[in-house]
């Protein structure tokens, strides 16, 4: 029993800090940061940023130093990217690459949670700022954080529903449904969003509010908003990636596999961001609210429907 | 230097986020700047990045000739951008307030108000300058945070067709300028 124990706890560490947690996931977030770049300049006929570039950027903006903060608010401000980076890092850490052999068991509302607080504490940071643009960011991360995550979460209750289970390994190996799919399309659609990606880059629109939320923000403490925002990268594509692969019994197929289809996503997104404008606010909330809603509550019918019938 | 400064060193040099600032410029050298950026010149080679926020950036490039209105701004801007950082002066008129000079609605050149590292003349500098330029920069502000030396500003040799040896229109507000300052 106790030999047990510690064997789970040895393995919930290995993921957490191996693969695919930290170990992984943040040389991954720096590659996929560097692939949505390069994506986006290849697109608009340019070369683009050397293969090292994020991380250059990360090393450089470590170095460099930020301006005095004082009180309960710039303790707050310190907090928020630091907060960021381990709630998306323990997202990662979470994602059920390997085939099942102890430690955690995926559980999907966790995995949801911690997807979910990087944003918050965008929200948090626009308006602990104090700036006028970081305010205007947060307002608007916060306005499609509510018209975005309905959708999402209709998709995944719609697929936990179709098959039964609350728990990622469990969806992971159980053989993808026509549902499943339905549900993978809803969460694809969200994800733009959720990456601050071209249509819906409307919280640190460049150009118009300059940094949004991170406009207050230097070194350091921007070295981890960048690192957070490519962690969500990785927890966001890995969270498909698992969800579309089939189930493998060899590890080091089920991690290549992970990695070629999380790529992937990456390319898809980068591309369909280099293809497309900025919508305006208000378009944006239509186009969740009113087109793809409609969706998500079929997907979700549909699921339960399935169910009671079964 | 150890292992971790000599990494700090190179990832200066290869990652310089710019924060471009017009000074009363007549939006000439702001076009060339984002004409650095777009396909033809494409400065992201060298890790180039224009931010929208003074606190992100670490070369500061300013054009125009400095007017009364600039000079508050440019010295807030300059604080707001954190160290290590460099200044280009994009254009003659930073330099040397170029054609508008002995005008009063003018509190040039721009070294009198912040201390500038590169200066990349013409009117307008080529793309290919001022990205020569933000590299020259991005060096200095490399070796200054290595070595906390003081370095002298560095002013770029003119480039670009037609533009072999100095320029003569760079030539004559150069000796203007001198002339109000005898």
């Amino acid at each position: 029993m106790n030999m047990d124990l510690l064997i789970g706890l040895k393995t919930a560490l290995a993921r957490l800090l191996i693969f695919p947690g930290l170990l992984f996931a943040v040389p991954a977030a720096w590659f996929f940061l560097w692939v949505e770049r390069k994506a986006v300049a290849r697109m608009q006929g340019r070369i683009g940023p050397p293969f090292m570039q994020p991380f250059f950027d990360f090393i450089k903006l470590l170095g460099k130093s930020t301006p005095p903060r004082s009180g309960i608010g710039g303790l707050l401000m310190r907090a928020w990217p630091l907060i960021a980076v381990s709630a998306a890092a323990g997202a990662v850490g979470l994602l059920p690459v390997l085939p099942a052999s102890g430690g955690f068991e995926g559980d999907l509302i966790l995995l949801l949670a911690l997807l979910e607080v990087p944003s918050m504490c965008i929200i948090a940071a626009g308006f602990s700022s104090g700036s006028i643009f970081g305010e205007i960011g947060s307002a608007r991360e916060a306005v499609l954080s509510v018209s975005y995550n309905i959708v999402f979460l209709l998709a995944i209750i719609s697929i936990a529903a179709s098959q039964h289970t609350f728990s990622l390994s469990a969806l992971a190996q159980l053989p993808s449904s026509p549902l499943r799919w339905l549900g993978i399309v809803a969460i694809l659609v969200c994800l733009p969003a959720k990456l601050h990606l071209n249509p819906f880059s409307l919280p640190n629109a460049e150009q118009e509010i300059y940094s949004g939320p991170m406009t207050e923000y230097a070194g350091p403490e921007l070295a981890m908003w960048e690192l957070s925002h490519g962690l969500e990268w990785v927890a966001a594509t890995g969270l498909v990636a698992t969800l579309i692969a089939p189930a493998f019994t060899l590890w080091w197929v089920a991690a290549l596999v992970f990695v070629a289809l999380s790529f992937g996503l990456v390319l898809l997104l980068s591309v369909v961001a280099a293809a497309t404008a900025r919508l305006q606010i208000d378009t944006t909330v239509r186009f969740y609210w009113q087109c793809t809603l409609i969706f998500a509550v079929l997907a979700v019918a549909s699921a339960l429907f399935m169910r009671f019938r079964a | 230097m150890n292992l971790w400064n000599k990494l700090m060193c190179y990832s200066r040099r290869h990652s310089p986020w710019l924060f471009h600032m017009n000074g009363g410029s007549c939006n000439g050298c702001d076009i060339e700047l984002i004409a650095s950026l777009t396909p033809r010149y494409d400065a992201e080679q060298l890790g180039v990045r224009l931010e929208g926020s003074p606190r992100h950036a670490d070369i500061l490039c300013i054009t125009g000739p400095v007017t009364h209105n600039a000079v508050n701004a440019i010295k807030t801007v300059y604080d707001q951008v954190c160290g290590p950082k460099a200044v280009v002066a994009i254009g003659s008129c930073p330099a040397t307030t170029n054609v508008f000079i002995d005008s009063r609605t003018l509190d040039g050149p721009l070294n009198r108000h912040v201390p500038v590292d590169v200066f990349v003349p013409g009117c307008p500098p080529r793309p290919d300058a001022i990205i020569q330029g933000v590299a020259k920069a991005a060096e200095i502000l490399a070796e200054r945070a290595a070595k906390k030396l003081p370095i002298a500003p560095v002013v770029m040799p003119l480039v670009g067709p037609g533009c072999e040896g100095a320029c003569p229109c760079a030539a004559t507000t150069e000796l203007k300028n001198e002339e109000v300052r005898a």
